[in-house]
């Protein structure tokens, strides 16, 4: 069977599982438990080829561009880990099923569980860098849920956040790494990039490269400074904790390590950083977990302290040094992962970890407690056990080192001391917890624990024994084929033997079960000596960076976001000055070298009109309706500019769009205050003063700089082809429905849009109508003066005409669907105002929507017709046609475009002034007082 | 003439700019309106100037630059979408919250606060 079934049997075993809440806890576990048994099966079946000295492989080619494949390899390192994996994996399932208490989910767990060993699996299996570091983020992830799964708990939620942070941080620097490595060799594959260890030792990325890979995999594993987070992750449940926090996630690091051995291990930098940490690591982690109190304390700086002696294995320079690593991962993940269990069933049994109160629990449990006594001899390394082979090693290698020069015999002497320190700390679990006179003030009445959820132990407990004993025949051929994996040479020659004769690594054992009983009997003297020194947390410097980040990330977003939209605008508009001003500042001369105009009457007058309604408009920007009196001088003055300088569409556009403006600001001045109070400050007023300025002086400039230039301009190609191609002599309009078509189509659309908002705006709006006037004189009584009646009746078909004109000539002389539209618009709204809404809505039956849907479809529908004639969209065709009384007229496809926009103008135009019209009409004036009432 | 223009233009932007950084609503669209003024000026401009030579096709051999004049045609109907819907906007926003601040939460709350 293929090699990616393995995760994606533990996928669908973890989708299975979250599905099994209706189900008794028993059906629970035994589906949960069906899939890692099935990977187990999966991988039992390739294990004799990979025993044979094989890699197997399993490849589906994906994104070949960016290197990433799905893509496995199962040698004999994955052939060990996922052996582990799952078989610990299985252990713990059953374990958990008796552990949770009835209010906790099952599913959950498990779902989570079997999420996790398929991230296992995926890292361990890959052979694809990118594809492992895919499943090495899942691990956190993983672990993250794992670790908060009692997410009521304060504790259980930190914890869980550390370790994201911590192990995450560690992903992106690994992700880093690995990324630097694929480049060195070309490829992500790990086959590759294990044959190119040269090449990689060579490259001046080299060293980068590594220390952002094993950044990575110090994080994972715990290693110091990066050890703190995996204390606070006990918060999980136990089984969690036997599982991810001694078996298998912090071990991910390691496999790491041993995986990229052969290409990033054999040079000093590698030697010194992973000895070095992994030494610290053995140390500290030791010395701290004699002082715990809390009995999965005392386990996690346990495990802590182990993992940095395989650290320390895989940093040694010998390749015995490394088998040595290999078969302590494999004891270690045996005897913790039963510590633990035991721990929770101590726990669970009298409701307390902490050893000052748990005392004498042999009466209580002898079972428990005799598999405990087992486990914790293992590791302090006690002859006939597993550990104790694995330490032997151990100190057998330290002895080679050559790591410190003439001060190398320090690190066997370090490491005898981390061996005592290890005894002194399993000596305390043993005798503090199950002997040590009777239990203090527990929670519950202590009794042994339920029979099945011993088996686990018993079989993990079985393990250490066999391969204490009998280390050849249980234990050696799995460890040859995953030290050849790691050595990617043959295996050298070792021997696991219980009895060498008596040498130094024996001695170094002795002096360590001596020193650490030693130890222990003082304990009370170190735990004194302990207490008066100052505590040094790495939890809580880590949570005051964190919190002091947090603070600085929110000061900084306040210092900008403080609710004032005008200070949002305000520093938008001085990086605008900034930025636009600058290249100002380094030019030569601000005037260019066109010939200039002289300033003739006209222009004189128009330009002094035009700047006394905008200085107007802001000095009486109180008074409102003063203000919008002078705006509409300004916007006048902008059409006669337009005319003046030979834009004659833009000239009526301007005037006609003015018109309309006027009047919709004027209606909706009706339900705003008349005035504005003052209320800026001087200094604010100043301010304010300075930045318009500074605006105009720079914007003044540009425009300056720009004109005065000579002009270099595309439009030559317009005006050439406006009437050959376009049929038409208005170079304007042929740009905007025929060459630019699609713009204006977008344009249109736009305004359709805006005014479909504006009918949403005023959908249901609690207006209040006001009874009088700023000054508080009440409106006339006559609404309708009976003059603008009859004059602008009498004026709409001629207007109607005059629009259809300007519609119809557009193509050749000023005018087109624009102006045309509001022209008409502008007509009706003479009605509005002479008639009023009621009025008009009788005689006019026109659904403002539906003609902006049409407006918009005739446009579009027009643009799509030329799809028919196999030319592109919006190609327009026009001839010339002999027409009965009017002569020869031209006849354009644009035209019915034009018409398009035209009646989408027309639309738009009178929806947004029809529907606030309608405002005023529906009711009767109402006191102001009253309707705001809601305020 | 150029120069008198881009005066005109800087006027209109400094006119614009003051009243968009008042903190009531109609004097922030009259702003609004004002710079659009502006806007489409400077654009318009950047045809250059030209007296008495429409892009209207006939003998003549100049005319004035057509394009700006199209992107300018859209743009003032544009703005006039955008007025109007930031008019409409303020009313809205009047009927709903009872003032016509444009900082709702802080400032209103401040001088109600202050005026009880």
């Amino acid at each position: 069977m293929a090699l990616f079934w393995v995760p994606i049997i533990t996928t669908i075993g973890s989708l299975l599982s979250s599905f099994t809440t209706k189900l008794s806890r028993n059906e629970t576990a035994a589906i949960a438990l069906t899939a890692p048994l099935i990977a187990l099966a999966i991988c039992l079946y390739h294990a004799p080829a990979v025993y044979s000295g094989q890699t197997l492989y399993d490849h589906i080619q994906w994104l070949d561009i960016v290197g990433i494949h799905i893509s496995f390899r199962f040698d004999g390192l994955s052939l060990l880990f996922s052996l582990l994996i799952l078989g610990i994996g299985c252990l713990v399932i059953f374990y958990a099923r008796y552990y949770l208490s009835e209010k906790d989910s099952l599913p959950k767990l498990y779902a989570y569980l079997l999420l996790f060993m398929t991230a296992m699996l995926g890292i361990v299996m890959s052979n694809n860098m990118l594809q492992l570091w895919f499943f090495w983020e899942l691990t956190s992830i993983s672990s993250f849920l794992l670790i908060s799964y009692w997410s009521d708990k304060a504790e259980a939620r930190k914890g869980a956040l550390m370790a994201l942070i911590i192990t995450g941080a560690g992903g992106l620097a690994l992700l880093a790494g690995l990324l630097i490595l694929g480049n060195i060799v070309g490829s992500y594959q790990i086959d590759q990039v294990l044959a190119s260890g040269e090449l990689i030792k060579q490259s001046q990325w080299y060293e980068v490269s590594l220390v952002l890979i094993l950044l990575g995999a110090f994080t994972k594993s715990a290693q110091f400074p990066f050890h703190f987070w995996l204390p606070h992750a006990m918060a999980a449940p136990t089984p969690v904790s036997a599982y991810l926090h001694s078996a298998t996630m912090v071990k991910a690091g390691i496999f790491l390590m041993a995986r990229f051995y052969p290409v990033l291990a054999g040079t000093d930098i590698w030697f010194i950083i992973v000895s070095l940490t992994g030494l610290a690591t053995l140390l500290l982690g030791a010395y701290v977990a004699l002082f715990k109190h809390d009995l999965k304390g005392l386990l996690a700086y346990s495990t802590i302290s182990h993992l940095g002696l395989i650290t320390l294995l895989l940093g040694l320079d010998t390749e015995l040094a490394t088998v040595a690593a290999i078969f302590h991962i494999i004891n270690h993940a045996t005897f913790k992962a039963s510590l633990f269990m035991a721990t929770g069933i101590i726990d669970h049994e009298t409701g307390t970890r902490d050893m000052r109160k748990l005392n004498g629990m042999w009466k209580y449990m002898p079972f428990t407690a005799t598999l405990a006594m087992v486990s914790a001899a293992a590791m302090a390394g006690v002859p006939l056990l597993n550990g104790f082979l694995s330490k032997e090693m151990f100190f057998a290698e330290t002895l080679h080192s050559q790591l410190l020069g003439s001060m190398s015999w320090l690190i066997p002497v370090l490491a005898t001391l981390a061996g005592a320190l290890s005894v002194a700390y399993s000596a305390r679990f043993i005798h503090d917890v199950f002997f040590n006179g009777d239990p203090i003030d527990l929670p519950k009445q202590p009794h042994e624990a339920p029979r099945y959820m011993r088996v686990p132990i018993e079989i993990l407990v079985a393990i250490c024994l066999l391969v204490g004993m009998f280390p050849n025949l249980v234990v050696d051929g799995l460890l040859d084929v995953a030290s050849s994996a790691v050595l990617t040479t043959k295996t050298p020659v070792f021997e696991i033997a219980l009895w060498h004769g008596f040498n130094l690594p024996l001695l170094m054992s002795a002096l360590a079960v001596v020193g650490g009983l030693t130890i222990y009997a003082l304990r009370k003297h170190l735990f004194q000596f302990q207490a008066s020194l100052p505590t040094l947390e790495g939890r809580s410097i880590f949570e005051k960076s964190f919190e002091s980040i947090l603070l600085w990330c929110q000061m900084r977003i306040e210092q900008f976001e403080n609710g004032s939209l005008q200070r949002y605008i305000i520093i938008l508009i001085a990086v605008f000055l900034f930025f636009a001003s600058a290249p100002l500042f380094d030019m030569q001369k601000l005037v260019g070298e066109s010939q200039l105009r002289p300033i003739d009457m006209f222009n004189a007058v128009g330009s002094a009109l035009l700047i006394a309604g905008a200085v107007a408009t802001v000095i009486w920007h109180r008074q409102r309706m003063v203000s919008l009196i002078m705006i509409s001088i300004v916007g006048l003055m902008v059409s006669v500019a337009f005319t003046r300088f030979s834009a004659p569409d833009l000239a009526l556009t301007q005037l006609s769009v003015e018109v309309v403006t006027i009047v919709l600001l004027m209606l909706a001045l009706f339900f705003l205050p008349q005035k504005t109070p003052k209320e800026s400050t001087s200094i604010r007023v100043l301010r304010d003063v300075l930045i318009a300025t500074g605006c105009g002086v720079v914007v003044g400039s540009i425009c300056y700089a720009l004109i005065t230039r000579p002009l270099d301009s595309i439009s030559q190609f317009f005006i050439a082809n406006a009437k050959t191609g376009g049929g038409g002599t208005n170079v304007v309009n042929v740009i905007l429905v025929d060459f630019r078509g699609f713009d204006t189509l977008g344009e249109i659309t736009v305004l359709g849009i805006a005014a479909l908002g504006i009918y949403k705006l005023l959908n249901n709006l609690p207006l209040f109508v006001p009874s009088t006037d700023g000054e508080g004189r009440k409106w006339a009584k006559e609404k309708y003066p009976i003059l603008l009646a009859t004059i602008s009746q009498t004026l709409l078909p001629l207007a109607l005409l005059v629009s259809a004109f300007i519609f119809i000539r557009g193509h050749n002389l000023p005018g087109g669907g624009f102006i045309a539209g509001l022209v008409t618009a502008t007509a009706i709204i003479l009605q509005y105002i002479a008639h009023g809404s009621n009025w008009v809505g009788t005689r006019l039956v026109l659904n403002y929507r539906k003609t902006i849907a049409g407006g918009v479809m005739i446009a579009t529908i027009c643009g799509l017709g030329s799809l028919l004639f196999e030319k592109p969209f919006l190609t327009s065709w026009f001839d010339y046609f002999d027409i009965p009384f009017v002569g020869k007229t031209e006849l354009a496809s644009a035209m019915i475009f034009d018409l398009g926009v035209y009646i989408t103008v027309v639309g738009a135009t009178m929806m947004i002034l029809a529907s606030l019209g309608q405002q005023t009409a529906s009711d009767d004036p109402k006191s102001e007082s009253k309707s705001i009432g809601a305020k | 003439m150029e120069l008198l223009y881009s005066v005109c233009v800087g006027v209109l932007v400094s006119c614009g700019v003051f009243l968009i950084l008042r903190a009531r609503s109609f004097p922030i669209v009259l702003g609004l309106t004002m710079l659009s003024y502006a806007v489409n000026l400077f654009l318009f401009s950047s045809g250059r100037l030209t007296i008495n030579k429409a892009a209207i096709l006939s003998s003549n051999e100049q005319y004035a630059d057509p394009l700006p004049q199209a992107l300018v045609l859209t743009a003032i109907v544009i703005g006039f979408a955008m007025t109007a819907f930031s008019i409409i906007l303020a009313i809205r926003a009047r009927a709903d919250l009872g003032n016509d601040y444009v900082n709702q939460q802080t400032q209103v709350n401040n001088k109600i606060g202050a005026k009880k």
